[in-house]
């Protein structure tokens, strides 16, 4: 129905698209560490070695964990299997809460304890009236 | 099936339809931001800053469906060899451009209130940041090359090199931790975790964002069919 010439570039075409596919595929999953904004704390614990190096740590606010003396904050970020205490002085965003998600930027004192310079607070995708999340409450 | 792309009868199209988009924009646009501004609830725990999401989430919809029409066609116009094809994506880059932007600044504003930063490097943010720039590549490679073969092959280059990247956009934040959350809509399961009354205003307004990108598209399309009527329809 189409000439020759027009195969020959649909093949150019798909040729090029998946060449390039592949190369993008290989960098980004050697770069995979560099990838990732945080590590979990699982991750954390599974870490060779600890170095000096700034690291972002992510998961959930454990319930009832964080304690406020004078400046400093002190909470737990959990993921459900392993946890990591962190140490912060300063501001929290607004949305930082017990449950809540957050991410936690600072230098890892050992496996088990990081002092963060900077923290985060991380929304989830749901989006909701105050009313329809009292009635899931009470549910 | 191309018989019907004849630029004498497109640029009839062209010329008279933008003052009916234009008004149906208007319409839309004033239906959707007084859903979005006044109508719609508070969110739980973000209160009113969720309001940004209706302007937010609308413009980076059309900022990747715009690159993904544009490589599609710029294929398309390669395989072919239709010159015609290659005007209409260029034509859609402007409004896809400035969505992209609007994206990144809009959820700028959210990121200071919510996540407590304007700015993270990860990976959400990151390649959408860099769709802007292919955008950008897009349009300059135009400007340097006009409407001369070698823009055909450059641009189409560029789209492909960028059509990558939407699919990482995408699917970032199910492939890797980013601070962005996941998507709350997804069609293929026909689920939402954003609530009727929310999902409804942002809706609206990704409707009346469409309307925009077509008004736009549909005049800058025009300039370019003048520009040739200038040299001679037969060129295309």
């Amino acid at each position: 129905m189409y000439g020759r010439k027009v195969k020959l570039r649909l093949v150019f075409i798909s040729l090029i698209l998946v060449t390039l596919i592949l190369s993008v595929y290989l960098i980004i999953k050697s770069l995979e560490e560099n990838v990732v904004y945080f590590q979990s704390p699982t991750e954390i614990k599974a870490l060779g070695e600890i170095n000096n190096k700034k690291i972002r740590v992510g998961g959930m606010v454990k319930k009832n964990s964080i304690l406020v003396e004078s400046k400093d904050i002190k909470f737990v970020i959990t993921d459900f299997k392993n946890e990591i205490i962190v140490i912060y002085s300063g501001a929290v965003p607004n949305l930082f809460s017990e449950g809540k998600g957050v991410v936690a930027e600072g230098f890892l004192n050992d496996r088990k304890l990081l002092l963060a310079t900077k923290i985060l607070a991380k929304h989830d995708e749901n989006y909701m009236p105050p009313e329809v999340k009292e009635a899931l409450e009470g549910k | 099936m191309f018989k019907y792309f004849e630029p004498n009868k497109i640029f009839l199209i062209t010329s008279k339809a933008p003052k009916y988009v234009l008004l149906l924009f208007i319409i839309i646009l004033s239906i959707g931001l007084t859903e979005a501004l006044i109508l719609s609830p508070e969110d739980y725990k973000q209160s009113h800053s969720v309001r940004i999401m209706y302007v937010h989430v609308p413009s980076a919809w059309i900022a990747l469906g715009t690159f993904s029409a544009i490589t599609f066609l710029s294929i398309i116009g390669y395989i072919f060899k239709l010159r015609n094809i290659f005007l209409i994506s260029k034509s859609l880059a402007p409004s896809g451009l400035v969505f992209s932007i609007i994206a990144l600044v809009t959820g700028s504003i959210w990121g200071k209130p919510t996540w407590g930063t304007w700015w993270a490097w990860d990976a959400r943010i990151t390649s959408m940041l860099i769709l802007v720039l292919f955008y950008i590549m897009y349009l300059v490679a135009w400007r340097i090359y006009e409407n001369s073969d070698k823009a055909f092959k450059i641009t189409l280059f560029i789209t492909i090199l960028g059509i990558i990247n939407v699919p990482i956009i995408k699917y970032s934040v199910d492939w890797w931790n980013t601070l962005h959350q996941p998507a709350s809509i997804s069609i293929l399961s026909k689920s939402s975790s954003i609530h009727v009354s929310m999902l409804f205003p942002l809706l609206i307004m990704t409707a009346a964002f469409a309307l925009f990108s077509l008004l736009i598209f549909l005049m800058k399309y025009n300039t370019e069919l003048i520009k040739i009527k200038n040299k001679g329809l037969d060129r295309l």
